[in-house]
């Protein structure tokens, strides 16, 4: 945003066809906001199962573990889990990144980042709930 | 100037000069005093970072879990280790602080609960609830475990 130190001056640059097609809003900006309020529904009841699921599990051996996410149920709301918490987690610290990485390049850098390591780690946690399971 | 909105920033003074506006200043620091408001939203924020740091520790759960024996007794002793349980009490507390005052973010979403008494209020009701909630997890788990 603007340098308070530097001279003030005024020139907004849009492109020329932007102007000509009256292009304003691309139209999608309620979904990321709305797709947060859905995950943080989907959690409420998740997270609780989780909860439950580690005072289950606490000091369980592997075996035992492993027979916890044989049963279906807790192999699908251990990736309803994954599914709605990876998500939520990419919209939320999007947001904290664009409120406080000013520099454009480094910003793109850490928001491809972050989702990168975060599709990367829903996925590693998936296919470890799908090995227990199966 | 790199953003439209800083033409927002800037106007002319009772000279026709151009000058900056002035803006408020940051919201941490000596101009504001801590408020249930402030406080309740930085720490919801402060949280959300720690619980995906947290839920990088779920992943690495996970993965050990599914990659051997061997693996998942280390993972376990160190969840079980003074630090390993300072790191999962963290957790937990996260947890339940984020879960009560995202309930609370919900109420607002849709339009309740904006009145500064019962903000205050609902405010205090998820300090509280966080705490007994935490406090009762860990219980259950010490009692369990």
């Amino acid at each position: 945003m603007n340098d308070m130190n530097s001279d003030p001056s005024i020139h907004i640059r849009r492109s020329q066809l932007g102007r000509a097609r009256g292009l304003g809003a691309a139209k999608s900006g309620l979904h990321h906001w709305w797709a947060q309020r859905v995950t943080a529904v989907a959690l409420l009841p998740l997270s609780l199962y989780f909860v439950a699921s580690v005072l289950i599990l606490s000091g369980a051996s592997r075996a035992e573990m492993a027979g916890y996410m044989a049963e279906p149920w807790n192999a699908v709301l251990f990736l309803c889990l994954i599914a709605a918490l990876f998500y939520h987690l990419a919209l939320g610290l999007q947001v904290v990144i664009e409120d406080y990485v000013h520099n454009d390049a480094v910003r793109m850098a850490s928001l491809l980042g972050l989702k990168g390591l975060i599709v990367f780690c829903a996925l590693a946690s998936a296919v470890s709930v799908l090995k227990l399971a199966l | 100037m790199k953003d439209v909105r800083d033409a927002l920033m800037v106007g002319r003074n009772t000279e026709g000069k151009l000058v900056n506006r002035p803006i408020s200043p940051f919201m941490l620091g000596s101009a504001y005093k801590p408020q249930m408001s402030s406080m309740t939203s930085i720490m919801h924020r402060i949280t959300g970072v720690a619980l995906g740091a947290g839920t990088l520790l779920l992943t690495l759960w996970l993965v050990c879990a599914a990659a051997g024996d061997t693996a998942f007794s280390i993972i376990q002793a160190f969840l079980a280790s003074w630090l390993g349980l300072l790191i999962l009490f963290g957790f937990t507390a996260a947890l339940f602080y984020h879960f009560c005052n995202g309930i609370r973010h919900l109420g607002w979403d849709a339009g309740r609960g904006f009145e500064l008494p019962v903000m205050h209020n609902t405010g205090r009701v998820v300090i509280a609830a966080t705490i007994i909630l935490t406090v009762a997890f860990w219980a259950a788990g010490l009692y369990f475990w």
